[in-house]
């Protein structure tokens, strides 16, 4: 019963996010609608890059972590080393790919 | 004021994402699409860093740009280095890298619940909802990494075949659940960090198993799949932080990544399920076949080829992953250049699942110039086939075999093809007479229209063009 009361509350307390993980999806189904093939590479290269974005939720996490806790400290340096590789080798591949279609 | 300044750069960045994958939809805004994002990117990044709020010790800054510094030249360098051919084996990599991110976030998070309960001998007081969005990123984000490593090793040709242990599924199934269950476990006891290690590395495991079986040819697949559990694993990131910039980039991957995959799916004519739980070319393809005794193949000599395609009026070509293989993207251009110049018309047909990755074929071609208008694909190129006086396929197998519309003990039927029997002669160019990735025999090569043309694409095509030259 407390599981089921606890569940129902956590929808509850948390309805906004769940709309808005409904639209994220429906956006996220509509821009992608349509692709021409020729362009899915590039696109999943991109697509890539964005989710990146976990380097965002990797500095937040650094900067809040206590220096005394070095087991944390060095988890964080690679969790923001890893997302930075993520995010800036995923933009610019991606930017190589698209030149060569811009060249003609 | 700086928090909700930092909102603002969170929009910035979500709006960016929304209108950059957009943008990315049409080649001709494509590339502005990526730049718009990687702006939004830098906007939300450098936003997280200078507008948080409360004392941070300098150590900690000194570490984040440590590590971006770092991040940067080595992303920068590897991207701007790698050959066209090697890159679906980067994307998978770059995937992988923000997968185990979005797990150590999962495992900080963790270490630092399990802190404060020893030290300050609190019990482990996170919400329910806070522990399995935790928990859900660590798993999904391991299992995207260890999997894309795997998808790596595979692209790069380290790992050959794929593995198949008696009753794999049961096994694979099994290790699913049992990850789930320990997950949630952890979830809902709070558990200890000790754990938490162990839910780490069963995830770990889980993400090899999930990728071992499945074969070459259905690599395109698997990375946009796990693409999309990365994308999953930022988001569950976002609902932790209540972030609203991780979780826009995350769902919009999560679903965009699965739609891409559903699509491909959708060109191979096989289901998800059957990608990722029956490895192609397994007992079916072994029993199934049709009987290729009394049928014999021709082969063709260089100079009559380029006879037979000097005066031909027009000419397809139909690239697959050995033309990628052997390299041999910029010779097939010159191929196509100087049959031009004697006024052969020149087209090439790209199957949506060509190479490794879709549209990979496109961009090797890209790169070696040729021109965007000359690609075209499968539903519009197979009603000129008719009139193609020759067909020249190099090293694409499984995406020409007409098996697909008539042998339904196939494994690969029903999968749409490139109906290159309908031309009015055929050249096949392969190393040897080895199947293609699906394991099956290929009817087409029996053809009485078909001619095969042995050898190393690059050094095949290399000949065939010193020996158009002399004509």
């Amino acid at each position: 019963m407390e599981i089921i009361r606890q569940t129902l509350a956590f929808f509850g307390e948390n309805r906004e996010i769940f709309y808005f993980v409904i639209l994220s999806i429906f956006v996220g189904i509509e821009v992608i609608g349509g692709v021409p093939t020729v362009l899915h590479t590039p696109l999943m290269s991109g697509a890539n890059a964005i989710h990146g974005v976990v380097i965002v939720g990797a500095i937040h996490v650094m900067l809040n972590i206590d220096t005394s806790n070095i087991l944390a400290l060095v988890l964080g340096f690679l969790a923001v080393l890893l997302g930075t590789l993520n995010v800036v080798g995923g933009f610019v591949v991606t930017d190589r790919m698209l030149e060569m279609f811009k060249k003609k | 004021m700086k928090q909700n300044l930092l909102e603002i750069c969170y929009i910035i960045g979500s709006v960016t994402f929304i209108v950059g994958l957009k943008m990315m939809g049409n080649a001709k805004t494509a590339r502005k699409g990526n730049l718009i994002g990687a702006v939004g990117m830098t906007i939300a990044i450098l936003g997280t860093i200078f507008l948080h709020n409360g004392a941070v010790n300098p150590i900690i800054y000194g570490c984040i740009f440590g590590a971006i510094a770092i991040g940067t030249v080595g992303g920068w360098l590897s991207a701007k280095k790698v050959q066209m051919t090697k890159m679906p084996e980067l994307v998978s990599m770059f995937n992988g890298m923000g997968g185990l991110c979005a797990a150590l976030i999962s495992l900080i998070e963790l270490n630092h619940l399990y802190h404060q309960h020893v030290e300050m001998a609190q019990p482990v007081s996170a919400p329910i909802g806070t522990m399995i969005a935790i928990v859900l990123g660590l798993i999904i984000g391991s299992v995207s990494f260890s999997g894309s490593i795997i998808a790596y090793l595979k692209l790069n040709g380290t790992m050959g075949k794929p593995v198949r242990l008696p009753s794999y599924n049961i096994i694979n199934t099994i290790v699913m659940v049992g990850v789930l269950a320990f997950g949630g476990y952890i979830a809902f006891t709070g558990g200890s960090m000790m754990l938490a290690y162990l839910l780490f590395a069963c995830a770990l495991v889980y993400g090899i198993l999930f990728t071992l079986p499945i074969g070459g040819a259905d690599m395109p697949v698997v990375i946009s799949l796990l693409n999309s559990f990365t994308g999953l694993a930022a988001a569950f990131g976002g609902f932790l932080y209540d972030n609203k910039v991780m979780l826009t980039g995350g769902i919009l991957v999560g679903s965009a990544g699965t739609l891409l995959t559903l699509v491909m799916c959708k060109a191979m004519n096989r289901p998800l399920g059957s990608v990722i739980f029956g490895a192609f070319g397994g007992g079916a393809a072994a029993a199934g076949g049709p009987d290729m005794a009394g049928k014999t193949i021709k082969d063709v000599q260089v100079s009559d080829l380029a006879v037979m395609m000097n005066y031909s009026k027009k000419v397809v070509i139909v690239p697959g992953y050995g033309l990628a293989v052997a390299q041999a993207q910029h010779i097939i251009h010159e191929l196509e250049l100087l049959l031009e110049e004697r006024g052969v018309e020149v087209k090439y047909a790209i199957h949506p699942v060509a190479g490794r990755m879709p549209g990979h074929m496109n961009v090797l071609l890209a790169e070696s110039n040729v021109d965007y208008g000359k690609m075209v694909e499968m539903e519009e190129i197979n009603s000129e086939f008719e009139q193609t006086d020759v067909v020249l396929i190099v090293g694409a197998n499984d995406v020409v075999n007409p098996a697909a519309k008539t042998d339904p003990s196939s494994p690969i039927y029903g999968m749409p093809i490139l109906e290159v029997d309908k031309a009015k002669n055929i050249i096949v160019n392969k190393r040897s007479m080895n199947a293609g990735y699906a394991g099956i025999d290929n009817l087409l090569f029996y053809d009485p229209k078909c001619s095969m043309f042995f050898g190393d694409a690059k050094k095949a095509l290399t000949e065939l063009v010193a020996e158009l030259k002399t004509m």
